[in-house]
């Protein structure tokens, strides 16, 4: 066990899956930095710092710094994966999917069922993802939830330093292609890390919080948000479930139906917009699956249904903050209150 | 050089408040006003004024993630460019596109961009819309050279190629893509130009911190483009003066480069310096220029902090025109 930062977490696994499997590569712009400068390879290491080190460590042959092209990236790691590697891709900001989306959605999502069954694709593209750093309409979005609606692919978003290690892990050696959100606003976040072989199993949520009277379902940076939330909740005895979904493809339904049929209330607390969404999606399984255990009509939090806006004020009205939740959840409370338990 | 005292006068100016701008910004920024990510464009200032100073709000510019200075050359409000950065509700964009997204459309200003090579495929379409119109107007996309090698901008040069779109693909070849050497990005041993070439357009290269040198290649190339012979490239060699973006070590340059770079490209100084050598402007009109550009600056700034924020409810504004 040590304590650090996620940035270190991505780096130490990155690093230690390169040590293990001379298949993983990198790829990405950056990644290296100062590629044809005067201060010369590592003078960077990424711009989130994520891959620092690596360049040294493993050479260009398998630590590529890329001009800007995304396309160009995530299709060199589908022919790659295709032909036995395990690229591991950087896409900047999640926003930037947009320039490469065909490579993702019909190339490499649909290669082993176009393929009949017949090829494997196990490219892992990193992403960094989320608002609360007033980057504005382009460089914000939270973007899996549209990936999600993408059969092929496994969507995954850590919350922490540490899920974000047994979760990368699981990815890279997993054999289909997973889109990793790493939230950026968290990685500076600190905690402790298991050393070692770490991996997370997909589609296994996470307890973040134990309760009975509302269920809070949610992923990646707004995790801490829900805690808070039901830790200032606790205090008034209101006890929340607080489910760290991890992976929304694999998906896992069993947690969610099982909280929602101990508490009869849910919350869904998403950064992707209202519409078409995980948000929705959840409400709509919860809504089919779990109808005769709901006691309150199910509440979605999600930001509104517009681009993310760069300004402080209007950013922070953007991004469901934590009163907002502790608000929902007394009011899923008071819904017929004098109803029988 | 068929300049008047006028229009030189002007230039400077412009160059100057570009220079005041990013400069005041710099330092804004390091007190923690300003929030998000600022791309600074001081040094390049002679293209962006070499060029627009030839346009009319007719015609059309698209900028990148560094667009301060396009954007206040092709005209864009000073002052509302400010309150903009600062988030301010009364900025040009009401504080919802912030640094990254200035734009002024009735300016002929098609926007700052966060996404690296967006915005020559628009300038084409830009252009096409001029063509339809038959009136010699044209759009010019800004690119750096680390731009160049998104496959849009290829897909935009061949577009605009094959349909003699009065487009100009304009490649401030600063040597670098945040923190990588242009030599290592660019396969064509740092040949932008020669791309555009062999994509079938005529093209120019140019000193970038040069006004006088920028202005006349641009003069050139806007007789060719705006005659209907169609797209024209334009490489020009200039410096960034600060980091890719506020914040950046720039561990990637080398020992005492900024130095160098500020002492011997600069072209707030080269033109002043030819100006003033050659008799044509004195001195001292140059520092009235400079004393009134730094008190608007002031003011933008002073006004900035003293502007209504944003309010939490317009978050919800402008997404559509007919909700
Ligand atoms: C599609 C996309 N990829 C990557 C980025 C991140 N990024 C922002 S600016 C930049 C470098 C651009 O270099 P260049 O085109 O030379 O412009 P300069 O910064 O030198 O003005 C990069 C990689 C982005 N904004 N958009
Ligand atoms: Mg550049």
């Amino acid at each position: 066990m040590a304590v650090m930062q996620l940035r270190e977490a991505i780096n130490l696994t990155l690093r230690e899956e390169m040590d293990r499997d001379p298949t993983v590569m990198l790829l990405g712009e950056d990644i290296v930095g100062g590629m044809g400068t005067a201060g010369g390879p590592e003078a960077i290491g990424g711009i989130w710092k994520t891959s620092e080190g690596l360049f040294d460590r493993f050479g260009a042959g398998r630590v590529i710094d890329t001009p800007i092209s995304e396309s160009a990236i995530i299709g060199a790691a589908a022919g790659a994966a295709l032909t036995g590697k395990r690229p591991v891709a950087e896409i900047m900001f999640a926003d930037f999917v947009g320039v490469c989306m065909d490579q993702i959605w019909n190339q490499i999502a649909k290669f082993r069922y176009m393929f009949g069954g017949k090829s494997r694709c196990p490219v892992v593209i990193r992403v960094a993802y989320g608002a609360g750093r007033n980057a504005g309409p382009q460089h914000s979005q939270a973007v899996y939830g549209l990936m999600t609606a993408i059969p092929g692919l496994k969507i995954v978003v850590p919350s922490s330093p540490a899920e974000a290690k047994g979760l990368l892990t699981t990815a890279i050696r997993d054999d289909d292609p997973v889109l990793f959100f790493e939230p950026k606003a968290l990685y500076a976040m600190r905690e402790e890390v298991p050393a070692g072989e770490y991996l997370i199993p997909f589609g296994h949520a996470r307890t973040v919080r134990e309760g009975h009277d509302v269920t809070i379902v949610t992923i990646g940076q707004l995790v801490a948000t829900a805690a808070k939330a039901a830790d200032a909740l606790a205090n008034e005895g209101i006890s929340c479930d607080v489910i760290d979904l991890r992976t929304t493809s694999p998906l896992d339904e069993e947690a969610i139906l099982d909280s929602v049929e101990l508490t009869g209330r849910l919350i869904v607390l998403d950064e992707n917009g209202p519409r078409c969404g995980l948000a929705a999606d959840i409400a709509a399984l919860v809504g089919e699956k779990a109808f005769s255990a709901l006691r309150a009509p199910v509440k979605m939090i999600t930001p509104p249904h517009t681009p993310v806006p760069f300004a402080v004020e209007l950013e922070r009205a953007y991004l469901p903050q934590v009163d907002t939740v502790e608000q929902a959840v007394r009011a899923l409370l008071a819904f017929r209150e004098g109803d029988p338990r | 050089m068929q300049l008047s005292r006028e229009q030189m006068l002007q230039a400077y100016r412009q160059m100057k408040i570009i220079r005041e701008f990013e400069e005041r910004l710099h330092e804004e920024i390091q007190k923690g006003e300003i929030a998000g990510f600022t791309h600074l464009y001081s040094g390049q200032e002679a293209v962006a004024v070499g060029v627009c100073e030839h346009l009319t709000d007719g015609d059309t510019i698209i900028s990148t993630h560094r667009g301060h200075g396009h954007c206040i050359a092709k005209g864009c409000d000073v002052k509302g460019m400010m309150r903009e950065i600062y988030g301010s509700a009364e900025g040009l964009c009401k504080g919802k596109g912030g640094s990254m997204h200035i734009a002024d459309v009735d300016k002929g200003m098609l926007g700052a961009n966060g996404i690296v090579g967006a915005g020559a495929p628009i300038a084409v379409g830009a252009a096409l819309s001029a063509k339809l119109d038959g009136q010699g107007r044209v759009s010019i996309a800004f690119s750096g050279d680390g731009a160049c090698n998104q496959g849009t901008t290829f897909e935009a040069m061949n577009l605009a190629v094959v349909t003699k779109a009065p487009c100009i693909f304009l490649f401030e070849n600063n040597h670098y893509s945040e923190h990588t050497g242009v030599d290592y990005a660019v396969g064509t041993a740092s040949d932008i130009a020669g791309r555009a070439e062999a994509f079938g357009m005529k093209v120019w290269r140019g000193n970038g911190s040069d006004f006088f040198e920028t202005y006349e290649v641009m003069r050139e190339v806007l007789e060719h483009v705006r005659a209907g012979n169609g797209p024209a490239a334009v490489e020009l060699d200039t410096e960034r003066f600060f980091g890719h973006f506020e914040g950046d070590p720039q561990r990637y340059r080398g020992k005492g480069e900024l130095d160098r770079l500020r002492a011997e490209r600069d072209c707030l100084v080269a033109f002043r310096s030819k100006v003033t050598e050659a008799g044509l402007i004195e001195a001292g009109m140059l520092d009235d220029v400079d004393a009134e550009v730094l008190k608007l600056i002031d003011d933008a700034v002073a006004e900035a902090r003293a502007a209504p924020r944003a309010k939490p409810e317009d978050v919800l504004t402008d997404v559509y025109i007919n909700a």
